[in-house]
């Protein structure tokens, strides 16, 4: 039976720097260093205000730009970030209050490979499936079986060291599922990768989803959204701006179209002509100049604004029209593109 | 706990160690091979160094090499698993209290010791030559000592390892580690600085006076040696110092 995810009002603020980053700080001891240096107000808020809800046997996107929070969530989600304030749940199981039987349950794909490099590609399977209690025969097994699925044979057996970055993720995702996990988190999977190895990789999610694995994702690729998940939640600043099938999101942007206008100006009543033309439902100025007009037809629509442009003295400088896609949601919701 | 999950992170580290055999046993020996040539050999034949200094010397390089094996063994992985590649997470997210992979490295960390310690008891045996005079008469003693040393090695390994960067360990290691073992009267007894008495009191601040002085009461009790109370009631302090304070920074550091 597949396994749900749950969260309820997610809240991460880190007061500290990262324990890394505060580690590596200049070249004072950790003894010396503390209470001499000044004290800074260090205060950021990776998650504010979270919730979500993935049913049982779902692909779930988590869309969102570098920052955004997502992988925040996610090192929540998998035990090892402990939320300021919120809770979760994968199952029945409370993911703070439960932390082993949820690791029991759970497989993930970090954004960047964490892989062991002290071994070498069939060890780190085989390790990672004695770490969750594989019997040895069916571990070996296993290992050859996935290393044969994500085309790593060769390499099989060296050190992991001097793979190339498609590799490693490869193999990442290998070893999340050694262990036959029932819910599988990917953070950033299709980072790196090849269009060829990014196919293949949906083709593995999506085969892997069908055999009942609930699977969480987040990615800043609206294709790789579009393509494979169920429902996808917008994030940005560690909120939720939006949530629903990518149809359904779609849907909900006015007029679906967006053209997006770099003017010499803006004078307000061009702008309020531009909002009178037909088909246009809404006008709206981005924070770099940029005017966006959503609306219900794309190229159509230049004529018009060519003239209205000209007859206003504004040279137009640059335009481009999207089609209805996550991504203009994700500008309509935040006045940002994805890629900024 | 979950006693498989513990035992194949275990056999990890062995996996890897059985693999790195040659540079860790290099690492093991070569230091305190070196020592104990040049003070227990040519020191001593050549009449500069009585020869009873012999049996007084290889306590204490037990005591270093079982020290300096520990801490490393311990100390370095960590560094490196916890610095931006994050290797560690493979463990962390084992399905087991990350509390028990510290305890994982730690007795890692004391097989490694133990293991340096009884390669070199024989190793330099072999280079001083006659002399040396061990008694084997106290094996539970012994024993007893190895362990508490060797955690008291792993533990410091597990604070370096979970406080230090990586850019600040071989740093940690020329001032803090190598001090400790110049002072850790490991190469003259704790009862000759009775010429230097602030001195004497100072190092009792370093777990290594009692890791020397205890194998000395053990392996050549002719020799003066701290009381035998003290010397466990030191080192059962030091071991659960270190091992309180390394877990806390391990638990630290492990979650976000």
């Amino acid at each position: 039976m597949a396994i749900g995810i749950r969260a309820e009002g997610l809240r991460k603020v880190y007061t500290s720097p990262p324990p890394a980053a505060a580690a590596g700080r200049g070249a004072g001891f950790f003894f010396l260093a503390r209470g001499k240096a000044p004290k800074h107000k260090y205060e950021v808020v990776a998650l504010d205000d979270v919730s979500l809800e993935v049913a049982p046997g779902e692909i779930f996107g988590l869309l969102g730009p570098n920052g955004a929070g997502k992988s925040t969530t996610v090192g929540v989600l998998t035990t090892r970030i402990r939320p300021t304030a919120g809770r979760a749940w994968i199952g029945e199981h409370d993911v703070w209050k439960e932390r082993v039987p949820v690791k029991r349950l759970i497989g993930v794909v970090p954004q960047r490979p964490n892989l062991d490099l002290a071994l070498t590609a069939r060890e780190i399977l085989i390790f990672h499936g004695a770490y969750f209690g594989v019997p040895a025969a069916k571990r070996e097994r296993r290992a050859q079986e996935l290393l044969e699925r994500f085309q790593l044979t060769d390499r099989a057996d060296r050190l992991v060291l001097g793979f190339s970055g498609g590799m490693l993720q490869r193999l990442s995702i290998a070893r999340a599922l050694m262990h036959d996990p029932r819910v599988l988190f990917l953070d950033e999977p299709s980072a790196g990768l090849d269009p060829q190895t990014r196919l293949l990789l949906w083709d593995l999610i999506r085969s892997d989803n069908q055999h009942g694995t609930t699977i969480l994702l987040t990615t800043h690729n609206m294709e790789e959204a579009d393509e494979l998940c169920s429902r996808v939640s917008i994030v940005d600043h560690g909120r939720v701006i939006a949530l629903g099938t990518p149809a359904e999101l779609k849907r909900s942007i006015p007029g679906g179209f967006v053209v997006r206008l770099h003017l010499a100006a803006s004078p307000p009543p061009l702008l309020a002509s531009f909002e009178r033309l037909p088909g246009v439902t809404g006008v709206r100025t981005s924070g770099d100049g940029a005017v966006d007009l959503y609306a219900d037809r794309g190229g159509a629509l230049l004529p018009e604004i060519a003239r209205l442009s000209t007859e206003a003295a504004v040279e137009i400088r640059d335009v481009k029209i999207s089609e209805p896609s996550l991504e203009n949601l994700f500008l309509h919701h935040t006045g940002r593109s994805l890629r900024d | 706990m979950n006693l498989k999950t513990f035992l194949a992170m275990l056999h990890r580290d062995a996996h890897v160690a059985r693999r790195n055999f040659v540079t860790l046993l290099l690492q093991t020996l070569f230091q305190p091979m070196l020592l104990v040539f040049v003070f227990g050999k040519v020191m001593t034949s050549s009449g500069l160094i009585r020869p009873e200094y012999k049996g007084m010397l290889l306590p204490g390089i037990i005591a270093i090499a079982m020290l300096l094996s520990g801490v490393w063994s311990v100390a370095m992985p960590l560094v490196s698993e916890f610095q931006f590649t994050k290797e560690i997470e493979d463990r962390l997210l084992a399905p087991i209290e990350i509390e028990w992979v510290a305890v994982e490295k730690v007795v890692a960390g004391m097989l490694q010791a133990i293991a340096a310690g009884l390669i070199v008891i024989p190793t330099a045996w072999l280079v001083m030559g006659s002399g040396v005079g061990l008694s084997f008469t106290r094996p539970l003693e012994f024993l007893a000592l190895a362990l508490l040393v060797s955690c008291l090695a792993a533990a410091v390994g597990l604070v370096l390892g979970t406080s230090v960067g990586q850019t600040q360990i071989g740093l940690m290691f020329s001032l803090v580690i190598a001090p400790m073992i110049f002072f850790g009267c490991a190469y003259y007894p704790w009862s000759a600085l009775r010429v230097f008495p602030v001195l004497q009191k100072v190092v009792l601040i370093n777990p290594i006076v009692y890791a020397s002085e205890g194998f000395r009461s053990a392996l050549v009790p002719r020799f003066p040696h701290l009381p035998k109370a003290a010397i466990y009631l030191g080192l059962i302090l030091f071991d659960a110092l270190f091992v309180s304070f390394g877990m806390r920074q391990f638990r630290r550091k492990a979650v976000g």
